[in-house]
């Protein structure tokens, strides 16, 4: 035995087998018909497709078992149109396979890279080309070209600058003010204290300023406010955050401090809120600390109590932006 | 000649006068393709994109791009006399009203997801099987060039109807656009028109779904199909087959017929899928308000390890020198997919580093016989399903009756601990298999029948494997990790040494392989 190492050798490509229909042409006829068979099919699938489109009404529902009520125009319409698309596919697909040549065929590979006297040739091409501009030689005119392309090369910024305006303040305020109003989302009515029950949550806007007739998206994304009212001795709160309460009633940002969801899921037995978008979870009676998720900073309150005719109002707006932080949340 | 045969020549001769591409075109006709079943999942993906651009040019018929605010009075009685923006009501009407129009939403939506995951499975494919090494290195840039836009352009799809769920998934990209450092806040303004949710996003997002992005995908795609055109398609090993030669089939007529046929079949499945399963019910979820949210709310799959990744970050969020640096968003949202999607583009070339293999390579490996390769591929798909399975950590807490709280820590602790274990066992696993197949060519196949020895011993007969079979299994190529000098002729020791032995150990880790059996084994079987 010698030494070098011998590798198992390729056997070649294997003989190839002939399928039924190359050898009896009985089994190609049948091939046929089934592949015409297919595209009948197709063809069914349109005329489902063509007859629900006319004479199926929109609003038509019937009931099938699993699916439920479905809409039986629709219904009908897709299920044509799939068998219309997939007969003709499966059928061309059965042709190529029972009925066209099937011969493995083999073509050569040729390394992608030219021969040597193609690269050099190119190389010398592009460095003639160069050279005959002359942009080696002439660098104050390669200095000011690129000077010029950069420059020119902002104006797309330029010309975005209109899609928007600067944030100027307006991450940092919202509609509430000292004496606002806190009333109902939807509903738009001021609430009482004893509107509210123990254990019980509302969402509520401040009261419209005079001459709007409805909150803007823009204002909601930042006024929602979450009231819940808790036993006053459940709250776990510093002396300042306790007097931001009324009779056991405390107001959050109902934005995230996150993301911005709105944090809409309350527990009423752990008196824990959760957003449903990332579980941050916070804590009602420690002024909604965060106490899970990702979330980093508790939910702004909203200091509250009651004005002269008993409804709650805001006793100052936010101290601080609600929603999620940004790069100069704190400067 | 036939009618049809003259026909056919005067065509061709037709298009011959006024292009000259005969020659061209004969060549292009008979080019050789070859055959395997995961080379149809990038079919599907081109397949799927055309059905969404015709499907997507159906909706854009009736859907009105416009937050305008409107008092819906349509045909779901539901919603009668909500107000709610104009593209929400003409998705609405789109569903309720127009013939098909439900339909060719949920194809639509379909296409989307099938658009997506074709793409991940053929990526997948492309990497275990090695098909992006030399000269292929280009089109895997611009395959991960797709993938990335798809995802951002599913987004902004399903953002379009701006129902309340679609309304969520804006609100978070906004914070996260909010949360760069330094020009958040701006480019947030900017993009939205001012605060959130403004009334410029919905038009701005429709021009870039429909116009900005398919152009780029048009453009993208058709290089991608000119590069595997002109770079002949990788093949299988097998036998008969090697880097010189491509076996398969010519192109007219037989993959004419059945990537042609394929193609309805793609459409036909998608299509069956839009009419029996209900996909994105919009109208359950009523119009975007920020005030109020869906319980449960997800996004589409391709989105998902995003989210998960979101809602497992710790709540990091620092100020420095009196700046907010919101890491508990950026971490998840910005900097571990730029770590993901730029690692995936370099690792071809990373790869090519650690071997030091500057050859063309024309067929596939078998995943087994690329251990470490493998095992890296398994380690990060653990870490996308850890992402994902989280980002529906409160649908498996319903389904299961976990406490989220519970899931979240598995996946926090999963998400570190998982990957690097999933890629031990990969590489484990990997080993067995070839030693299995080196097994299988000395020894053959176990055959199950026993058979007593005249000493009363029981032996398995083993019959021998085909030589096509143990050339399958022995024609890979099995190289020695690189070798690097750490000193020159000298004696004198090369700058970046550091580099050069993190490589070295990458290169033998990359390079540890069971020895494949030669002939000089089975000769030495045969011996015994």
């Amino acid at each position: 035995m010698s030494n070098e190492i011998e590798l198992i050798k390729d056997p070649g490509l294997p003989e190839h087998k002939l399928r039924q229909s190359d050898v009896d042409p009985k089994a190609a006829d049948r091939a046929e018909r089934q592949v015409a068979i297919l595209f009948g099919l197709s063809s069914l699938g349109t005329i489902v497709f063509i007859y629900s489109y006319l004479f199926i009404p929109v609003d038509r529902f019937v009931f099938i078992p699993l699916m439920g009520d479905q809409n039986l125009h629709q219904l009908l319409l897709g299920l044509g149109f799939a068998a219309a698309l997939l007969f003709i596919g499966l059928g061309a697909v059965h042709w190529a396979k029972t009925l066209m040549p099937d011969h493995e065929v083999i073509a050569h590979r040729h390394e992608l890279r030219s021969p040597d006297a193609d690269r050099e040739a190119f190389v010398k091409t592009a460095k003639d080309g160069a050279a005959a501009a002359g942009l080696g030689r002439r660098s104050l005119i390669k200095r000011s070209l690129g000077l010029s392309l950069g420059l020119v090369g902002l104006s797309p910024i330029l010309f975005l600058g209109d899609l928007g305006p600067t944030p100027g303040n307006a991450l940092r305020t919202t509609s509430w003010k000292a004496g606002s109003r806190l009333v109902t989302d939807p509903g738009d009515r001021p609430i009482r204290p004893e509107d509210l029950e123990i254990g019980a949550v509302a969402q509520t806007l401040p009261e419209l300023a005079p001459g709007k007739d409805h909150h803007s998206l823009n204002d909601i994304a930042k006024d929602a406010v979450l009231l819940i009212r808790l036993r006053p001795e459940e709250f776990n709160l510093d002396a300042e955050r306790l007097s931001w309460t009324y009779q056991g009633i405390i107001a959050f940002s109902k934005i995230c401090s996150h993301m911005g969801c709105a944090v809409a899921l309350y527990e009423q037995t752990t008196k824990h809120l959760l957003c449903p978008c990332h579980q941050s979870t916070f804590d009602v009676t420690r002024a909604a600390k965060v106490i899970f998720g990702p979330a980093a900073r508790p939910l702004p309150q909203l200091a509250i109590t009651v004005d002269a005719e008993g409804f709650l109002i805001a006793q100052a707006p936010f101290n601080e932006p609600v929603g999620p932080s940004f790069w100069e949340r704190s400067a | 000649m036939s009618a049809r045969e003259r026909i056919a020549g005067n065509v061709a001769s037709y298009v011959d006068d006024r292009t000259g591409a005969a020659a061209w075109m004969k060549k292009n006709l008979q080019k050789v393709f070859p055959d395997h079943w995961s080379f149809m999942l990038g079919e599907i993906a081109l397949y799927s994109f055309v059905i969404l651009l015709l499907s997507g040019t159906f909706l854009t018929f009736w859907f009105d791009p416009s937050m305008r605010e409107v008092v819906y009075d349509g045909a779901y009685v539901p919603l009668q006399g909500v107000e709610m923006s104009a593209a929400y009501a003409s998705a609405l009407d789109i569903s309720f009203e127009v013939r098909g129009g439900l339909l060719m939403r949920q194809i639509h939506h379909w296409a989307a997801l099938i658009f997506m995951a074709a793409i991940v499975v053929h990526l997948m494919r492309v990497f275990f099987t090695g098909a992006f090494r030399k000269p292929r290195e280009f089109n895997w840039i611009l395959g991960i060039g797709l993938l990335t836009l798809g995802i951002v352009e599913g987004f902004l799809g399903y953002s379009l109807p701006d129902d309340l769920l679609s309304g969520t998934g804006i609100r978070i990209a906004h914070a996260i656009i909010q949360a760069v450092p330094v020009v958040g806040t701006f480019f947030a303004f900017l993009l939205f028109g001012g605060e959130f949710p403004g009334i410029a996003f919905i038009p701005r997002i429709y021009t870039v779904h429909i116009l900005l992005l398919p152009g780029i995908f048009l453009a993208l795609i058709t290089v991608h199909l000119m590069l595997v055109w002109y770079q002949k398609h990788t093949q299988y090993p097998g036998p008969g087959r090697t880097e010189k030669n491509v076996v398969g089939y010519s192109l007219m007529p037989i993959y004419m017929a059945k990537a042609g046929g394929f193609f309805f079949i793609v459409f036909g499945v998608t299509a069956f899928l839009g009419a029996v399963a209900s996909i994105n019910p919009l109208w359950l979820y009523g119009p975007y308000t920020p005030g109020q949210v869906t319980a449960g709310s997800q996004p589409d799959w391709y989105m998902g390890w995003l989210d998960g990744l979101v809602r497992m970050a710790p709540p990091l969020e620092p100020v420095i020198f009196g700046y907010t640096l919101s890491l508990n968003i950026l971490i998840p949202g910005l900097i571990i997919p730029g770590i993901i999607f730029t690692g995936m583009a370099l690792y071809p070339f990373i790869e090519q580093w650690i071997t030091g293999d500057k050859r063309e390579h024309h067929i596939l490996d078998r995943p087994r016989n690329a251990p470490n390769r493998t095992a890296l591929g398994v380690m990060s798909l653990t870490f996308m399903l850890v992402a994902l399975l989280n980002g529906g950590n409160d649908l498996i807490a319903t389904a299961f009756d976990l406490s989220i709280n519970q899931i979240m820590w598995f996946s926090r602790i999963g998400i570190i601990v998982l990957p690097p274990l999933a890629f031990i066992i990969t590489k484990r696993l990997c080993l067995s298999l070839q030693r299995a197949d080196r097994e299988l060519v000395l020894h053959g196949r176990e055959t199950g029948r026993l058979v007593m020895m005249p000493s009363g011993e029981f032996v398995e007969v083993h019959e021998p494997i085909s030589p096509e079979k143990a050339w399958l299994l022995t024609q890979h190529e099995q190289n020695a990790p690189l070798e690097l000098e750490e000193s020159d002729s000298r004696g004198v020791r090369r700058p970046g040494l550091l580099k050069s032995k993190l490589r070295k150990r990458f290169a033998v880790a990359h390079a540890e392989q069971v020895p494949k059996p030669t002939m000089n084994d089975v000769r030495e079987i045969e011996h015994h």
